[in-house]
């Protein structure tokens, strides 16, 4: 690919003018001038997979939704972040979200500080609009510091991303598929015996839910450091 | 002015979110000129009465006789308010959802019990566990929720108050999943 | 080696005279259905019978590729030379061997294996992808060669600039056969005039949809074709190299094309500098593990690559960041089979055939309730009521006609009222369906439509990878769903929450496994929308 010339381009977020530069998204556009787009599985610094579909937004011209978090930025494009269609799809993308795992809030350490739990809140989404699904997976507690619950799991996969890309490990990654999906270390060995792993905790810190926390600390005391991630970034980059 | 005939039942729950309602304090005072308490666990009424204009649900729906309560206040009530977690998401009680009711009856009646030598669960007199617990909504039409473990009394006295006074509210000022 | 074009025709005219010198030809099918049938063991019981009865001068038996009415495999046909007569003979056992080895002096002795190939299921079909199908041999280069084989990339080459061969595909309208139906031509231009040091083409041969078989029988049938397809669209596109990514669970296909490639490679028709027009070209085999969701444009890519075939978002476009990065053209296989004939009889005959937003043919593979199931090639444009009643014969046992599925898990049902729509890319989506791949699965008036969606759902749902939450979760809950219906214990809202779910998952998806998973689900609610009625209980 040919590398381009980054550039400044002008387009509209719900009407409002904006500029970005050409190697912008949507999103980092819409966050750099306040205005709010849902996201889940984004987290500032590290690569985008637009997995979630909170973000998605709609585009004049195009009958599709496209995640704000992957879609580069076009000069003269029409951007909405919040119609009815959007507004449906999000509450209904939530809902299954909610629906797949077992998302007990008032048992979970991430209590008051999830970000699951808080979309619901934003998005007055004061029930789920599907059945629940009920289903059941092993917690792995085998590490001497921290937890992994799937059952607490949203599948964003940014533990994979910030061990990868942040931390260089790769000790995590995915595992089966569908509704099955599992975040696993190295061949699904237990935490404890991942050779790779380097307990450093970025996971845990990045983690959106309760999935990955820190042992035998209470919802009071659980700090998610999600800002991390940019730090470390920016801290390289000086060194 | 005719009073609100208001309903409170508690159904799989911890009575928290009754104790939230409680927790209203001098605000009850307040509530009370404007409805009247035909059915809760407050008053000693046995049967479900007939037009009811709000009852406030609190529990998940974990047995047969549950579903049958639910099916009668829905048919007897104007307004349905899910109070509390258990009630809009299965909360706690839904937690035996993941093993299945059989594997719950096992641990408490066969593996933790000193007494029952028969190794049987009780199954006369008491209600009979569901499958799996369900959230109000997913059996009859719920016309407000109230999330919260347990919900916030000022919620509750905000969203009753709303009521009252006959005007919208949003109650995510107030409340949420798990607060 | 072959250097060059005459030498190409030379090695042609060689084979072709070889051949005549055998005046029999009995060509035994060994596609995956015939040979699921036993058709190589007939094959080697042909050879020893006419070896002792001293025929191997006269007569030759050569393994060849589907020819189409896999209902009656299998199938062996026998061609004689100086006649150009040929016999078609069905459902050949063992013991017929002796008596078909006798009809190559008498004709009439096998006369009840004898299938008419004057029936409507041969004479209504336009064979251009499957020209060579049937007749020549896979495994050979060679026989390949003698049937005009490569000569339309040896000429290409010498006489054609890439931009050209584009501006000829594009004129001839041919659209992805893969189900899509973007304009293949676009396709390549977007790819060519990206500059980049590398580039790739990519043959999809990874056909997933139950009730599918037109890729497979393509390859087993006739690789070489596919082979200069590529190679063609590496000359127009600056590419020089392509992978074929084809299912393990083909393995009659990966063999074939195997050897075809390493046929080609020996001969020099592909590789370094072929022909010394200074053009390379060099093709590797990828096999997939099996998941669906790698047909998919970006998740094969993803797999080619040595990763977990999940799909990314679009765009970026393959065009500019495809496989390793690079531009990549990603074309179907049956997309890549109709490019030698365009090449060859140009733009204008191939647009004279089919309709006019559709030109050419296409393939279908018809399966379920249907009499003469098998692999058929028609002008775009042909009826449902032509491919349904007169090529395949209607439904068996005097039942009637119900609704026929076409595109597979991402396709929609269409009814009988329907039937008399001409098939083409823009009326099957009118109709709530899609072309797909060519999968035409015909159903009956017995089968219950809830249960039908409910089976592609379910097919969707074991087969999302899981990356996006409205296929992860959606096509669970719609799964869930279609059984409470099945069970009868649906309520209003679950018709409601049917409904609105499908289109979350279809607008909200990531890759178009998600995109098109509640197709079923919606075409069914349009047309048979009783059947769901009838799964609501009101208690």
């Amino acid at each position: 690919m040919i590398r381009e010339k980054v550039r400044v381009k002008s387009f509209k977020i719900n009407g409002i003018d904006v500029t970005g530069a050409s190697n912008q998204t949507i999103l980092e556009v819409a966050q750099d001038n306040n205005i709010e787009i849902p996201t889940l599985c984004y987290l500032k610094g590290l690569s985008c997979v637009g997995s979630c579909r909170m973000c998605i937004v709609e585009i004049k011209g195009s009958n599709q939704l496209i995640p704000a978090c992957t879609a580069k930025i076009k000069e003269g494009m029409e951007v909405t972040t919040d119609s009815p269609r959007i507004k449906t799809n999000r509450e209904m993308i939530l809902s299954m979200l909610f629906s797949e795992r077992t998302h007990t809030c008032s048992v979970c350490v991430s209590n008051g500080n999830c970000e699951l739990q808080n979309k619901a809140h934003e998005l007055h989404l004061d029930h789920i609009q599907v059945p629940y699904h009920n289903a059941r997976f092993e917690i792995d507690a085998s590490h001497k510091n921290f937890v992994n619950d799937p059952n607490r799991c949203i599948l964003c996969t940014r533990c994979i991303r910030v061990c990868d890309e942040i931390e260089g490990a790769h000790a995590l990654d995915i595992m089966d598929r569908g509704i099955d999906t599992r975040i696993i270390h190295d061949m699904d060995e237990p935490w404890a015996q991942s050779l790779s792993c380097t307990s450093c905790g970025k996971c845990v810190y990045v983690c959106p839910t309760g999935a990955l926390y820190e042992k035998d600390i209470s919802d009071e005391e659980a700090d998610k450091k999600r800002s991390i991630i940019m730090e470390l970034l920016e801290r390289k980059a000086q060194q | 002015m005719k009073k609100i005939r208001l309903a409170t039942i508690w159904l799989d729950g911890c009575s928290g979110c009754h104790m939230s309602i409680l927790d209203m304090d001098a605000k009850l005072i307040e509530i009370a000129q404007f409805v009247d308490v035909v059915y809760s666990p407050y008053v000693d009424t046995k049967e479900f009465p007939k037009d009811v204009d709000l009852t406030i649900i609190e529990g998940a729906l974990s047995t047969d006789h549950d579903l049958e309560m639910i099916r009668k206040i829905r048919a007897n009530s104007k307004y349905i308010i899910g109070l509390g977690d258990c009630a809009i998401t299965g909360n706690i009680s839904a937690m035996k959802n993941l093993f299945g009711s059989e594997a719950v009856l096992e641990r408490s009646y066969g593996e933790l019990s000193d007494i029952n030598t028969s190794g049987g669960y009780p199954c006369k007199i008491v209600p009979k566990l569901l499958d799996k617990v369900l959230p109000l909504h997913e059996v009859i039409k719920v016309d407000y929720f109230l999330p919260g473990c347990p919900t916030p009394s000022e919620a509750i006295y905000e969203m009753l108050k709303a009521l009252i006074e006959g005007r919208e509210i949003d109650m995510s000022a107030y409340t949420r999943f798990g607060k | 080696m072959i250097n060059s074009l005459e030498e190409l025709e030379a090695l042609a005219n060689t084979k072709r005279c070889n051949e005549q010198n055998c005046q029999e030809e009995l060509r035994v099918c060994i596609g995956s259905s015939c040979a699921s049938l036993g058709s190589e063991l007939l094959k080697a019981a042909l050879d020893e019978a006419i070896k002792t009865s001293n025929m191997s001068a006269q007569c030759r038996v050569k393994a060849v590729g589907c020819n189409g009415l896999c209902a009656k495999a299998p199938l062996i046909s026998h061609c004689n030379r100086a006649t150009k007569q040929s016999t078609l003979y069905e459902e050949v056992q063992n013991a017929d061997i002796p008596d078909l080895v006798q009809s190559l002096l008498n004709p009439t002795s096998v006369s009840h294996k004898h299938c008419d190939t004057k029936q409507d299921f041969f004479a209504a079909q336009t064979k251009i992808v499957l020209q060579n199908a049937g007749i020549i041999d896979p495994d050979d280069i060679e026989d390949y060669i003698a049937h005009e084989g490569y000569k339309t990339l040896f000429e290409t080459l010498e006489s054609k600039l890439p931009n050209e061969v584009i501006e000829e595909i594009k004129k001839s309208g041919l659209r992805g056969r893969g189900g899509g139906g973007f304009y293949t031509g676009l396709k390549w231009e977007s790819v060519a005039k990206v500059q980049s040091e590398e580039k790739y083409i990519i043959c999809n041969g990874d056909e997933g949809d139950p009730g599918a078989f037109m890729d497979r029988a393509l390859m087993e049938a006739d690789p070489h074709r596919i082979l200069e397809g590529m190679a063609l669209a590496g000359y127009a596109c600056g590419a020089s190299m392509g992978y074929i990514y084809v299912r393990a669970e083909y393995p009659v296909a990966v063999a074939k094309l195997s050897h075809a490639i390493k046929q080609a490679k020996k001969l020099g028709v592909l590789g370094a500098n072929i022909a010394h027009s200074g053009f390379s070209f060099d093709i590797e085999i990828r096999l997939g593990a099996g998941a669906f969701v790698c047909g998919e444009a970006t998740a094969l890519i993803t797999s080619i690559e040595g990763n977990r075939g999940n799909p990314r978002q679009k765009p970026p476009h393959l065009s500019d960041y495809g496989l390793f990065g690079k531009p990549t053209v990603l074309n179907n296989v049956e997309t890549l089979a109709n490019i030698v004939p365009i090449l060859t009889n140009g733009a204008a005959w191939f647009k004279s055939i089919g309709t006019e937003n559709s030109s050419g043919t296409k393939v279908f593979a018809l399966t379920g309730h249907i009499q003469n199931s098998g692999l058929v090639e028609v002008a775009m444009g042909t009826t449902l009521r032509t491919l349904i009643y007169k090529i395949g014969g209607g439904i068996p046992d005097g039942k009637k006609f119900k609704a026929v599925q076409t595109g597979g898990p991402s396709g929609g049902c269409i009814p009988e009222s329907l039937l008399d729509l001409e098939v083409d890319y823009e009326s099957l989506k009118k109709a709530g369906s899609i072309m797909g791949s060519g999968g035409m699965i015909i159903i009956d008036e017995e089968a219950n439509m809830v249960e039908l969606a409910r089976f592609f759902m379910d097919f969707c749902r074991s087969e999302s990878c899981g990356k996006c939450t409205p296929c992860r979760v959606g096509t669970v809950q719609l799964t869930e769903l279609l059984d409470k219906f099945i069970d009868k214990k649906a309520t209003r809202n679950d018709l409601e929450l049917l409904q609105n779910l499908s289109y979350v998952v279809k607008d909200t998806s990531l890759c178009g496994l998600g995109q098109s998973a509640p197709n079923p689900v919606l075409s069914t609610l349009k047309y048979f929308e009783h059947e769901y009625l009838e799964g609501i209980s009101d208690d």
